[in-house]
């Protein structure tokens, strides 16, 4: 009976332990380390702690394989972790990026993504008059009609895959109301002609869309007369002119989506008061930051639990692993410990100490993973289906929060799997730990 | 068999380390239950029997064009097309924007392309006489709680109605189930009558999204894709026919390289399991070198230590690796359900058991290699002298 409740108190200090680390911000958990140090430092009994750390560390080299067990769980746990929230992350961002408050995006009633959405002709000249809506100099308003469409092309990586690449027909505007879209190489295409500026990210993915090259798209040849760079969305499409794309789908004037500069941010309201209360307009409006944040949720979601439902897993083997290692460390130094607490040395340096070299260990694999992942995964492009039916490209992004997120799960499985031994360590009957061999 | 006994007791001399080793274990073929399954459907594409005599026919440019009808009777009087039949994407959503329902408007003929399509005959009729029926999956079906006779309206992201309607109405007239041999996910589709989308679509001209063909014969494959794709060449609507798996694998693929995540995962899961299994083995046979020694003064040989020592790695491997694929086995349908069909997990199969199976024998033998071959060898006298 003494037993189980003792069991179950344990139990209870993993799980409140673990409910307060994960709860813990940053700086909180810096005051606990600077406090740790500072017990360690200037108390007597932290001194003690401190000189039976020390032994237990300078046998670290003889146990250099079974320690190695703490340290690669460790890391392995930390870094499938750290690289699927990184592939999250750099999903979401990549489409956070695309939006803004300060320009909103107007698709058809109900349609959800520019694919699926039709506007024509009439509709947009009534959607560009409304009130809100920026004028530049000339007094034109502020506002892109804007064509997508999707072509079949060649992956690079196998040329035998054929995936779904994107194409934008924009106008003169465009390149107002993207301010993030930049040339860098070649051109931008010429109204009228089939030309075709392709993102960067694109033409990383797919096969023939150098400078110069000709592509055939709906039975037709068009040239590819430059590239751009916007660290974003947009990357992972072609850019051509809205007419000549829509004569070659047959989509005549009417297009898909339409984007508006909003005089300010505050301006959205009035914007979307004027088109809902229009009884001829049918349309669903947003900002683009709204539209592209809904856009990343539920793939980067998807991510998250499955990266964490990983994570878990492992972290609960890298725990069992890290238990046999520390018994077996504990197990071999029972006589020294036992020695030390014949001597007057009290239960809590040794629990603390064999606590500590379990979480150095853990810290050890944390970083250990993290960085091999930064080096890694840092940058690593990679692309999936979007929500236009089409391949979006994203690059991990593996940021200090996450690396921190990696150190911190390292840290909670060192503490579950050097408590138990500590707490065995100190509560050995002194006199059975001297008799064993 | 005889030594068994003999293994067992040495695997329970510390039966902590051992609970703990094979705890780990369990952990780790718990991932590969749960992530295999995902690998093998997302690297290999449908692998299902019933779909090797399907073509599917699609624009050569894009998902986004559709094809003529006329071309129908064309491909239906290509030598060795038992069937062929067209289908549209309709995007409907159901009562919320969140609630997507994969629906298809069909031509009559289209559920008979599909045996796996296991609709009772009654329903069957009763959906060819109604103008606005649907007969829908099983799963789906549960997830929505619609039962037989229940008049739903579902929402097009695409299509409105010619009175400019947004709002579909349709009666579920018959609930199918998919047999065995389907894995296609066939049972969370809606089909309705092309007819009734034809007639009421305000939107687009009547082309069709795509043909699926059945052929008499899945060796005529070939010769039938290229006669397809050649009645359209240098067309404006030129067309692609493929398999029915290769056209799945087409998806798969473009939803990201799922297979290189999940086999980099589980590498890295493999190569910590190794090496904790390892250190495990290695404590192990260290701490009884002298009773191995025992067992070669009355009589085993080296390769007896060695086999005995190999037996209890594999062992310790089975044991955890069993149980945690079991509880994948347990664990995967739920998750599926709980995530609202979010996340798909595939069944853990048989060949899925079988391959954990080997993976299990094969890390037994790995991490039991090196302790096995220090037991084989050591020399008696020195074992017990603990020299």
């Amino acid at each position: 009976m003494k037993k189980f409740l003792f069991g179950l108190g344990m139990f209870a200090i993993v799980v409140a332990w673990l409910i307060v680390w994960t709860a813990l911000p940053w700086p909180a958990i810096l005051l606990l380390a600077v406090v740790l140090g500072a017990w360690l430092a200037f108390t007597r009994s932290g001194r003690r702690t401190l000189s039976v750390t020390r032994v237990g560390l300078s046998t670290l080299a003889q146990r250099l394989g079974s320690s190695s067990v703490i340290v690669i769980g460790i890391a392995g746990v930390v870094g499938v972790l750290v690289a699927m929230l990184a592939m999250g992350e750099g999903f979401q961002t990549t489409l956070r990026q695309t939006g803004s408050d300060g320009t909103a995006i107007v698709l058809r009633g109900g349609s959800q993504a520019e694919l699926n959405s039709v506007l024509s002709r009439d509709d947009i000249d009534l959607i560009e008059q409304k009130p809100g809506v920026a004028h530049d100099a000339q007094g034109h308003p502020l506002a892109s009609a804007e064509l997508g469409v999707i072509a079949n092309l060649p992956k690079k990586d196998d040329p035998t895959v054929e995936a779904n690449v994107p194409i934008r027909g924009v106008g003169e505007e465009a390149w107002t109301l993207h301010p993030n879209v930049k040339i860098v190489e070649g051109r931008r295409f010429k109204p009228g002609l089939r030309e075709l500026d392709v993102g960067i990210g694109a033409q990383r993915q797919f096969a023939g869309l150098e400078i110069g090259k000709q592509l055939r798209l709906s039975g037709q040849e068009w040239t590819v007369v430059g590239a751009f760079v916007s660290n974003d969305a947009y990357e992972s499409e072609l850019w051509g002119d809205a007419e000549s794309v829509a004569s070659a789908y047959r989509r005549g004037s009417s297009r898909q989506s339409v984007t508006v500069k909003l005089t300010q941010p505050s301006a959205f309201d009035q914007f979307k008061a004027a088109l809902t209360s229009d009884p001829t307009l049918k349309v669903d409006v947003s900002t683009t930051r709204d539209y592209f944040n809904k856009q990343s949720e539920a793939l980067t979601k998807v991510i998250r639990v499955v990266g964490i439902t990983v994570g878990v897993i492992m972290a609960i083997g890298a725990i069992f692993g890290a238990l046999n290692t520390m018994f077996a460390a504990v197990a071999t130094r029972a006589r020294e410990i036992a020695t030390l607490r014949a001597l007057g040395f009290r239960g809590l340096p040794v629990v603390v100490s064999v606590m500590l070299e379990t979480m150095l260990l853990a810290l050890a694999g944390g970083v250990l993973g993290a960085l091999v992942v930064w080096l890694i995964f840092n940058g690593y492009t990679a692309s999936t289906l979007g929500a236009n039916f089409s391949q979006l490209v994203f690059q991990f992004r593996v940021t200090p929060q996450l690396l921190w997120t990696g150190i911190k799960w390292a840290l909670a499985i060192g503490f579950i799997g050097g408590l138990f031994p500590a707490v065995r360590a100190a509560r050995l009957p002194v006199t059975t730990a001297l008799r064993e061999l | 068999m005889k030594y068994f006994h003999l293994i067992w007791a040495a695997l329970m001399r510390r039966k902590t380390r051992t609970i703990f080793t094979m705890l780990s274990v369990l952990a780790a073929f718990l991932l590969f239950g749960l992530l295999n399954s995902v690998r093998v459907a997302f690297t290999s594409g449908s692998k299902s029997v019933a779909g090797v005599d399907r073509l599917v026919v699609t624009s050569r440019y894009s998902i986004i064009q559709g094809l003529p009808q006329a071309l129908q009777g064309q491909i239906a009087s290509i030598q060795g097309v038992k069937l062929v039949d067209h289908a549209n994407w309709f995007g409907g959503v159901y009562q919320d924007p969140k609630n997507f329902v994969l629906s298809f408007s069909v031509g009559p003929h289209y559920l008979d392309l599909f045996p796996e399509i296991e609709l009772p005959a009654a329903q069957r009729q009763a959906w060819e006489a109604d103008r606005t029926g649907a007969v829908v999956g099983e799963a789906l079906a549960q997830r929505y709680h619609w039962k037989i006779g229940d008049k739903i309206p579902l929402q097009s992201t695409i299509f409105p109605q010619k009175n400019g309607d947004k709002t579909w109405p349709f009666e579920i007239v018959g609930i199918f189930k998919e047999n065995k041999n389907g894995a296609n996910g066939l049972d969370q589709v809606f089909f309705f009558h092309w007819k009734y989308f034809d007639e009421a679509n305000g939107f687009g001209g009547r082309d069709v999204g795509w043909y699926v063909l059945r052929l008499d014969d899945p060796k005529h494959a070939d010769r039938v894709a290229h006669a397809v794709d050649a009645l359209s060449a240098n067309s404006d609507h030129e067309t692609k026919t493929q398999t029915e798996s290769a056209f799945n694998a087409s998806f798969a693929k473009q939803i990201g390289d799922i297979g290189l995540i999940v086999g980099a995962i589980m590498a890295a899961v493999f190569f910590t399991l190794i090496l904790l299994t390892g250190n495990t083995m290695a404590q192990a046979v260290r701490e009884r070198i002298p009773e191995l020694a025992v067992l070669k003064t009355i009589g085993f040989t080296g390769r007896g230590v060695l086999a005995l020592v190999l037996g209890e790695s594999v062992l310790l491997l089975l044991i955890g690796g069993v149980i945690g694929m079991g509880l994948a086995a347990i664990v995967a349908p739920g998750v599926t359900k709980g995530s609202g069909g979010m996340v798909q997990l595939p069944p853990v199969g048989a060949s899925n058991w079988l391959q954990a199976l080997i993976v299990m024998v094969v890390i037994g033998i790995v991490v039991g290699v090196l302790p096995a071959l220090r037991g084989m060898r050591l020399k008696i006298v020195d074992a017990l002298a603990r020299r």
